[in-house]
């Protein structure tokens, strides 16, 4: 892979990687009496590690100039494998701390063990580790293939790529060593952000200059959702994570928002999150390989349109859900309530404008599990949506909130939606990337699909059961005007629902175990085919089916 | 492509856009009508909702809405109403009855029952268990067996001052560790310990150690222990030590248990409840410990 790196960008790598080694050792030096040392550590390591790899390949020769005509594919390999790590590591995690709530003896009395360490440990994992490599894999992708151009260089993919994985490294490790400014889903610590900030400006760059060397005029849908994805994630993490450090030698910062306000800094950012990481990246997936795979035209372009902009203008105003009853003032809560509910239209548009896409193709959703497991994708994220619009309304978020209604909600969307669609466009892209015919094995997606089904049913429904007991016992008065459960009744009460939901976590992981031993089995064992036309930059003609 | 030679998908009959993305193209159907209609249907709703309810922000205020709803005003006015049934007629009667009156009014002591057992649940039952059966180290207060005694009024005195807590007025009690200070050695404990077992009721696991000793074990119990534990080993309430002759136990009556008792002392741990309850709860507390956790008959337990 290095060797296909021109002698100028071996040497740029190296400059940029020798650069990271020593602000980690700076960081390491400034903060050695404080867990920040740790930090430097490591970042000093990753950087080594991208040194030494690039030195050992210095000498190699310049590249054949016929690499020009192909698209440039090595960092989404890259990419794939390592979002099936996280995957793994992320959703073992989630098993855990699930078990955890059943069983509270599985810290082992250690600190890092803790609920409050491997919750975090598990959202990064699943959404920065799994779902971001994902989205940065496919996105490099789907840009290329459809503006039929190149990436525009070969160093700043990898620095976004590498980049991106030692802000999910840096983000976990400090999770386990306490490390947090505890703001749900942005909890790493200023140095990590500022990281982020630079490597996601690269990514941002990159994206608009493969665009603009695009072949076609239009520029395809998919690319509008990932152009979102980019940019609006770039401005939601920036502002939120405005904090001063106590010092340079701290890991630790403070915020620049207080109170109520920061609240709903947080919950601004919190639910765009949600709509531009984990609902416009990965509509952008869809958009690319579910037709792909289905060799169906998109059932509507305009209702494309309509979708896009409504999801993107409706969203923006509908984090204040998260606040419901509390100290933000009711006319934040109403615009929010009423966003929501506006939301609902452009999402199940876009839902129905991928199922009927699948229209004159369901014959191959039958047989197919790799587009099955996107047609479930699209029926979930439809159900995600209209749950979440629900649970929006205060009168029935005064029931749903604080209970595991949420989580089965948030579950249902990334279990179901974004996990699913990930999964049928890397059985997509993956034999692609490696010219391979198909995967490895059909039956292990087969049975990695119904694993993720079955999983995800009993996730949900155990979590629907136990939220919506949880918050009737907590509201039930008795006549003499006092609350008739203790909240550790309520705790009793879960206690089954929550072994069932470990129980359907573990479907999930087991899936996604079978998913990265097929993927890698695909990788090493199939034959590779006589060097495919795919591979080529073709001007006219649709490439290969599944590409 | 000239006009008029559109594209058409030959699946479905209907034009494509034209464009081709690797592959990939796209129908020009319309937005159906369901769409548009809800679009409309949801715009609305929320226009009629910002008309009647606090909405939009204008300037430093915002608009309240016609409906003059606001969420500080409902919260103000449920805490109010909530105060107001807990100046109810049932409140009053329990702050000023005494216990023995309470426990005649079967209406008083069903309120005590429900309100009780949230009490119990929210602020005991991490530590005494939801039933109040006890845990290792807790004591339970189910079985009629007492540390410091089971009258109300010695109860809600426990539960206003804690024992061994940070209360200045704490009850205080402790158990002196024979073992660890070296007061006697591990042959003496165990012997006491033998002595013990085979003297208290309801132990019928007896093994071969427990006939070891007994008769020393009597001599060193009354040497060292009975100033506390009584000549009987029964407990003195007054001073919260327990009754080692009846079936009841803080942590086990296994021999390891007891030795670990007799070699490293205790000292358990009641918080103080004066400024964390009101005094009407507490009241409650105590006839619900009292009564309904331990007022059951023993054939019930
Ligand atoms: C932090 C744990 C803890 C909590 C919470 C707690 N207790 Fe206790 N309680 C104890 C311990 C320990 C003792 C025994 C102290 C000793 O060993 O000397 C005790 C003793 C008592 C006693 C004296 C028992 C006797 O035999 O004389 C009563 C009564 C009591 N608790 C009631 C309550 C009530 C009512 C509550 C809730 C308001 C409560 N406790 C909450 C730990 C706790
Ligand atoms: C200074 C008074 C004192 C003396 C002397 C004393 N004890 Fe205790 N003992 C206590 C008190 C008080 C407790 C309850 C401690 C607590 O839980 O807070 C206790 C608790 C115990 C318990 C635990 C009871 C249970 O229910 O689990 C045992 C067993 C015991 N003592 C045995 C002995 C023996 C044997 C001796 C003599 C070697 C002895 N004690 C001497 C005060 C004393």
């Amino acid at each position: 892979m290095i060797a296909r790196l021109t002698i100028a960008e071996r040497q740029i790598g190296l400059w940029l990687a020798g650069l990271v080694t020593l602000a980690g050792a700076a960081l390491g030096i400034a903060g050695r009496n404080d867990v920040l040392g740790y930090h430097g550590l490591l970042i000093t390591i990753f950087g080594a590690v991208v040194v030494v790899a690039l030195l050992r390949n210095i000498d190699a020769p310049e590249p054949d100039e016929s690499r020009l005509s192909e698209y440039y594919d090595d960092p989404i390999r890259f990419g794939i494998v390592l979002t099936m790590a996280w995957a793994v590591f992320g959703m073992f995690i989630g098993v855990w701390v699930s078990a955890l709530l059943a069983w509270p003896e599985l810290t082992f009395d250690a600190a890092w063990a803790s609920f409050g360490r491997l919750r975090p440990a598990h959202t990064t994992g699943v959404i920065f580790g799994f779902g971001g490599n994902a989205l940065i894999a496919t996105s490099l992708h789907v840009v290329q293939r459809t503006s039929l151009a190149r990436l525009p260089d070969q160093v700043s993919p990898w620095f976004v790529l590498l980049g991106y994985n030692l802000f999910c490294l840096l983000a976990v490790s400090g999770y386990f060593l306490g490390i947090t400014q505890s703001k749900e889903y942005a909890e790493p610590e200023w140095y990590a952000d500022i990281w982020l900030v630079i490597v996601w400006v690269v990514y941002f760059v990159l994206y608009i200059r493969t665009l603009a060397r695009r072949k076609e005029p239009h520029i395809y849908v998919a690319n509008w959702y990932y152009m979102a994805f980019i940019l609006v994630v770039a401005v939601l993490h920036i502002v939120n994570n405005l904090a001063v450090p106590i010092s340079l030698s701290s890991a630790k910062a403070y915020s620049l928002f207080s109170g109520v306000q920061d609240a709903m800094t947080q919950w601004w950012y919190g639910h765009n999150a949600v709509a531009f990481f984990l609902t416009a990246g990965f509509l952008g997936m869809m958009y690319y390989y579910l037709p792909k795979r289905a060799e169906r035209p998109i059932y509507s372009y305009r209702i494309s349109i309509i979708s896009f902009w409504g999801i993107t203008f409706f969203y923006m105003w509908a984090g204040s859900h998260h606040l419901h009853y509390t100290a933000l003032p009711h006319w934040v809560q109403t615009l929010g309530m009423t966003f929501s509910i506006m939301l609902l239209v452009p999402s199940w548009a876009s839902a129905g404008n991928a199922l009927l896409t699948l229209n004159g193709a369901w014959h191959k959703v039958r047989d197919d599990a790799t587009l099955r497991f996107m047609m479930v994708a699209a029926v979930f994220y439809g159900l995600s949506t209209f749950e979440g619009s629900f649970l929006a309304i205060r009168a029935v978020n005064s029931l749903s909130h604080y209970t595991d209604w949420t989580v089965g909600h948030v579950h249902a969307g990334a279990l179901g939606w974004v996990a699913m669609i990930t999964f049928g466009a890397l059985y997509t892209l993956t034999p692609a990337m490696w010219k391979r015919e198909r995967m490895y094995s059909n039956t292990l997606v087969e049975v990695h699909f119904w694993c993720a089904v079955i999983g995800t049913l009993i996730y949900v429904f155990a979590m629907w059961n136990s939220g919506i007991i949880q918050g009737l016992m907590w509201r039930t008065y008795n006549e003499s005007g006092t609350l008739t459960y203790s909240f550790i009744e309520s705790l009793v009460a879960m206690h089954p629902y929550y072994i069932a939901r470990t129980v359907g976590g573990l479907f999930f992981l087991t899936g996604a175990v079978v998913g990265t031993y097929n993927i890698i089995m695909t990788i090493r064992h199939e034959p590779s085919l006589a060097r495919h036309p795919a591979g080529k930059l073709a001007a006219d003609g649709p490439l290969v089916a599944g590409e | 492509m000239a006009v008029g030679e559109r594209e058409r998908d030959p699946v479905t009959g209907q034009y494509t856009t034209g464009h081709d993305w690797n592959g990939i193209k796209e129908l020009d159907n319309r937005v159906p009508r369901p769409i548009l209609f809800f679009l409309i249907a949801t715009a609305l709703f929320s226009i009629v909702y910002w008309v009647l309810m606090p909405a939009w922000p204008i300037g430093v205020t915002y608009t309240k809405g016609l409906l003059g709803i606001d969420q500080r005003q409902t919260v103000e006015k449920a805490v109010e109403e909530a105060a107001a049934a807990r100046r109810a007629a049932w409140a009053e009667d329990i702050a000023k009855l005494d216990f023995a009156e309470i426990r005649e009014r079967p209406e008083l002591m069903q309120i005590v029952r429900e309100s009780g057992s949230t009490l119990f649940g929210d602020n005991c039952a991490v530590c005494h268990g939801l039933d109040g059966s006890g845990n290792p180290g807790f004591p339970s207060l189910a079985d009629h067996a007492w540390l410091w005694g089971g009258d109300p009024e010695i109860v809600a005195e426990t539960l206003r001052i804690g024992i061994n807590s940070t209360h200045p007025e704490t009850r205080f009690a402790q158990m002196p560790a024979f073992g660890r200070d070296g007061i006697l050695d591990r042959p003496s404990i165990s012997s006491i310990v033998s002595f013990i077992r085979n003297n208290a009721e309801g132990i019928e696991d007896l093994g071969p150690l427990d006939t070891k000793g007994v008769e020393e074990g009597a001599r060193l119990f009354a040497e060292n222990c009975a100033a506390c534990h009584g000549e009987d080993g029964r407990g003195d309430p007054a001073m919260g030590v327990p009754n080692l002759m009846d079936d009841s136990w803080l942590t086990g009556s296994d021999r390891e248990s007891l030795i670990r008792t007799i070699s490293e002392g205790r000292q358990g741990h009641m918080p103080h409840w004066e400024d964390r309850l009101s005094e009407l709860d507490r009241k409650i507390l105590t006839l619900y410990v009292t009564e309904i956790i331990n007022g059951k008959p023993e054939a019930e337990r």
